[in-house]
């Protein structure tokens, strides 16, 4: 089920409010998207944790509804993370 | 804790490395599944694969065993590592080449 990038959007900034969220829609079918998202929040996270923190703000969607979202999770003015 | 998760324990565990995938190596179902063998077979390691189409309740199992919600999950040393983007950062980083103690 198709979902707009805009939604995504609004969902992620609802949980992480001082996400930077840039979204591509990769096939431009509403299905298949790439998000980055830079938040201060994942400081000292690891990838899999700023990835789950992603996760939790979709509710569950991903893997679900959103098939098909690549993401890149960052913090701001670094190189992604350390473990 | 239930059978799927105590069957994924197991094969987490007896595996040094372990793809749970859709499809095969040779026959990915998916494209984060395609892409996670790609970067597997670009590092030149040695890994098993399981194919959770075969199996629902593996499918289903696994994303409660690592809270991860989506296919494909690498494994290494029994801990989980991530899906294929997280798979892509590392190798890009070369973190995935220590990871899994290949030369390549």
């Amino acid at each position: 089920m198709p979902m707009p990038a805009s939604e995504i959007e609004r969902l992620i900034k609802a949980s992480i409010p001082d996400a930077e969220v840039s979204i591509r829609d990769l096939a431009g079918d509403g299905d298949h998207y790439a998000a980055r998202v830079v938040s201060r929040s994942f400081a000292g996270l690891s990838r899999i944790k700023q990835h789950q923190a992603v996760y939790t703000a979709l509710g569950g969607r991903v893997g679900g509804e959103l098939h098909a979202l690549q993401l890149e999770t960052a913090v701001p003015n670094t190189e992604t993370t350390s473990e | 804790m239930n059978d799927a998760q105590s069957r994924i324990g197991d094969i987490v565990k007896s595996n040094d490395i372990v793809l749970f995938m859709k499809g095969t190596a040779l026959f990915p179902q998916c494209g984060f599944s395609s892409r996670a063998i790609a970067i597997l077979d670009r590092l030149g390691a040695t890994y098993e694969t399981v194919d959770v189409l075969q199996d629902a309740d593996i499918r289903n199992g696994i994303k409660e065993y690592s809270d991860w919600p989506t296919i494909p999950q690498l494994y290494v040393k029994g801990e989980f590592v991530g899906g294929s983007d997280i798979m892509m950062e590392m190798y890009e980083s070369g973190e995935l080449q220590q990871l899994v103690g290949a030369d390549a």
